[in-house]
C-alpha cells in the first residue's frame, strides 16, 4: 500500500523544487527541499512508496529535470494526475519515475489514504474502489523498471 | 489539405512528403542551447552515454546568464565545468557574459528561420518569434542530442490565434500574450503549437512577437510560431525567398482557433501567483507594489527600454519603490544607451544591472521577501521565483511597469 500526497491544479517546476536549490551539487541534496513552497516538511515527511495524485497540468514550468529527479529520489513510487504539463512527461520517464494519467482517481482520494497501484494489472485499488489506469507499454516499462532512459541503453547495448 | 507551419518546418527537416498530428518523428537538431544553470548535468549525463565527441560543435551554443555576474561562490562550480565542456569538445560559440540566452540565440543568428532548436529551458519557445520551431528539453535529453544532432518528436497539433487591426496606444505585445493564456489556461496549449495569424501579427516588432513565443510555454505549449516576413529576413539577415515558405497554409487543418479584435483588448496583469490569473490592469490598479522589475527574456529588449525610457522621461520613481531595469543583451544594453534610454532611466531613479536573468530566476539583483509586491515584466509569477513563498508577483508590460513604478501603485498605462 501507498500513501497518497495530494497536490492540486498547476503544480509547477518552482513548487517541487525552487530555482534557488538548483545550483546545490547533486540531487541527493536538492531532494531535501522538494515542495519547500508548499510544506517546507515534504521531504522529511515523504516516505519510499508514497504516491503524488494531482490534479490537472501537473509539472508545469521550467524545463528542470531536477523535478522529477527529486521525487524519484525521495523514493516517490508515481505521480498519477489528470494530466502533465509536456516537459516533465518526458523528463519523468527518462530519469525512471512513473508518471501515470488518470482522470477520475483525484476526487476519489484523500491527502494520507492508503492506496494500491498495480501497473501490471493496470489498476488501482482505493478504498473499495478500483481505477483504470493505462498499461504501460513495455518499453516505456522496461526504462521504468531499468531506472531511466541512460540504464536502458545501457543494458541494451550489453 | 494543407499543412500548418509546423508541419512544413518539419516535413522540410526530415524530408518527409507529409506528416500528420500525432505521428513521432526523428528530427536532425539545427542548433542546440545549454545555459550556466543545467551545463554540470549535461556535462555529466552526456559522459554517463559514454559519448566522446558532439555531433557537431558549431551546432551548440553555450551561454551563461543566470549565474553573471555570481551571488554565491557556489556558482563558479557552473562556469568551470562549463570551460572544462568547452575545452574538450571544442565548442565555439560560447557567451560567458553577453546577455540572456533567448535574447542571444535570435539576436546573434544562432536560432534562424525555419530551424529547429533545443534548450535545457522552457522559454526555448522564444524563438518561434524568428520563425523556428524551437522547445525545451531536459538535460538528458540535451545529452543525448549532443551525442547523435537527433530528437524524436511528436508532430504536435496546431492552435491558430487570429488577431486583426491596430492595438490600443498603451497595449502591447505582452497584453496579447497574457490574455491568450488567461483564456487558455495554463495547460490549454500543453503538447500543442500555437500559430499567429492576422495584421496585428504583420504589423508587430521581432521583438514583440519574441515576447509573444516566449510566454507561450506558459499555456503548456510546445511551440509558437510566426509566418516569417520581411521583417523576419531583414532581422535574422537571411533572403525573403529562402524562408518565404514559412507560413501555415490555409486550408491547414487546426485543433482550434482563437479570434481577437486588437482593438477590445486592453492592459492586463497575471496575479499572483499563476500565469493565467489574469485580470485587467484596471481591475488591481491601486495596489502598492515596492518593487518594479524591467527586463528578462520576455521584455528586456530595445523597444521596451523605449516604452519605459517614454513614460518616465522627467519623472521620478516614486520614494519607497525600487525600478529594477535589465537590459536582455550587451546589443540592446549598447543601443540603448545611444538612444539615451539609460540616461533617462537612471534620472528617473531607476537601478540599472548588468544583462542577464538577474532577478527574474530569483537568485540576485533585487530578491523580495514576505508580503512585497513587485510588478514585473518578466513570464513567471510562480511562488517563491523571485524570493520567499510570500512575495506577491503581478505580471504586465514595460508599459505598466513603468506607469506603476512612478505612482508606487499597480497603474494603467497611459501613452
Amino acid at each position: 500500500m501507498s500513501k497518497v500526497w495530494k497536490f492540486h491544479n498547476d503544480v509547477d517546476t518552482d513548487q517541487i523544487i525552487a530555482s534557488q536549490y538548483l545550483l546545490l551539487p547533486d540531487i541527493e541534496a536538492m531532494k531535501g527541499y522538494t515542495f519547500e513552497s508548499l510544506d517546507p516538511d515534504f521531504a522529511k515527511k515523504a516516505n519510499p512508496g508514497d504516491i503524488i495524485v494531482a490534479a490537472e497540468n501537473f509539472g508545469c514550468g521550467s524545463s528542470r529535470e531536477q523535478a522529477p529527479s527529486v521525487l524519484k529520489a525521495l523514493g516517490i513510487k508515481a505521480v498519477i494526475a489528470k494530466s502533465f504539463a509536456r516537459i516533465f512527461y518526458r523528463n519523468a520517464i527518462n530519469v525512471g519515475l512513473l508518471v501515470i494519467v488518470v482522470k477520475d482517481l483525484y476526487d476519489g482520494v484523500e491527502q494520507d489514504d492508503e492506496i494500491e497501484l498495480d501497473t501490471v494489472a493496470g489498476v488501482i485499488h482505493a478504498g473499495d474502489k478500483d481505477y483504470a489506469c493505462t498499461k504501460l507499454p513495455d518499453m516505456m516499462q522496461q526504462i521504468l523498471d531499468q531506472g531511466g532512459l541512460i540504464n536502458s541503453l545501457n543494458a541494451e547495448e550489453e | 489539405m494543407g499543412n500548418t507551419l509546423i508541419e512544413k518546418i518539419i516535413m522540410k527537416n526530415t524530408g518527409a512528403a507529409n506528416v500528420t498530428p500525432g505521428e513521432i518523428v526523428t528530427v536532425n537538431v539545427d542548433r542546440v542551447m545549454i545555459h550556466d544553470i543545467f551545463i554540470p548535468f549535461v556535462a555529466d549525463k552526456f559522459k554517463e552515454m559514454g559519448f566522446t565527441k558532439i555531433w557537431d560543435p558549431e551546432k551548440v551554443v553555450l551561454i551563461y546568464d543566470h549565474l553573471v555576474p555570481t551571488s554565491a561562490v557556489e556558482d563558479i562550480r557552473h562556469f568551470k565545468i562549463g570551460d572544462q565542456f568547452v575545452k574538450d569538445y571544442g565548442l565555439t560559440n560560447v557567451h560567458r557574459s553577453d546577455g540572456v540566452c533567448h535574447q542571444l540565440m535570435p539576436e546573434q543568428g544562432y536560432a534562424k528561420p525555419g530551424n529547429i532548436v533545443f534548450g535545457t529551458d522552457s522559454h526555448t519557445t522564444t524563438y518561434g518569434g524568428v520563425s523556428c520551431f524551437s522547445s525545451g528539453v531536459g538535460y538528458t535529453e540535451m545529452a543525448s542530442i549532443l551525442g547523435t544532432g537527433e530528437m524524436w518528436i511528436r508532430v504536435p497539433e496546431t492552435i491558430k490565434v487570429i488577431v486583426n487591426g491596430d492595438l490600443p496606444a498603451n497595449v502591447t505585445s505582452k497584453d496579447v500574450i497574457l490574455r491568450l493564456i488567461g483564456d487558455l489556461r495554463a495547460d490549454g496549449a500543453t503538447y500543442k503549437c500555437i500559430e499567429f495569424h492576422g495584421d496585428t501579427f504583420d504589423k508587430m516588432s521581432i521583438s514583440s512577437r519574441l515576447t509573444m513565443s516566449n510566454m507561450s510555454i506558459e499555456a503548456g505549449a510546445k511551440a509558437a510560431i510566426f509566418a516569417a516576413d520581411a521583417k523576419t529576413a531583414e532581422y535574422s539577415k537571411v533572403a525573403l525567398e529562402d524562408i518565404d515558405w514559412i507560413y501555415g497554409d490555409d486550408d491547414a487543418s487546426y485543433c482550434q482557433v482563437l479570434e481577437y479584435n486588437a482593438a477590445d483588448l486592453v492592459p492586463v496583469t497575471a496575479c499572483p501567483s499563476q500565469v493565467d490569473k489574469i485580470k485587467d490592469v484596471a481591475e488591481v490598479a491601486g495596489t502598492k507594489v515596492d518593487q518594479v522589475f524591467i527586463g528578462s527574456c520576455t521584455n528586456g529588449r530595445l523597444e521596451d527600454l523605449a516604452v519605459a525610457a517614454k513614460i518616465l522621461e522627467g519623472k521620478k520613481v516614486a520614494p519607497f519603490v525600487k525600478l529594477i531595469v535589465t537590459p536582455a543583451s550587451r546589443e540592446v544594453y549598447l543601443a540603448a544607451s545611444k538612444a539615451g534610454y539609460l540616461s533617462t532611466l537612471i534620472k528617473a531613479g531607476a537601478i540599472l544591472t548588468q544583462p542577464g536573468c538577474g532577478l527574474c530566476c530569483g537568485r540576485a539583483c533585487g530578491i523580495l521577501s514576505d508580503n512585497e509586491v513587485v510588478m514585473a515584466t518578466n513570464n513567471r509569477n510562480f511562488l517563491g521565483r523571485m524570493g520567499t513563498s510570500k512575495v506577491q508577483i503581478y505580471l504586465g508590460s514595460p508599459a505598466t511597469a513603468a506607469a506603476t513604478a512612478v505612482a508606487g501603485v499597480i497603474t494603467v498605462p497611459e501613452m
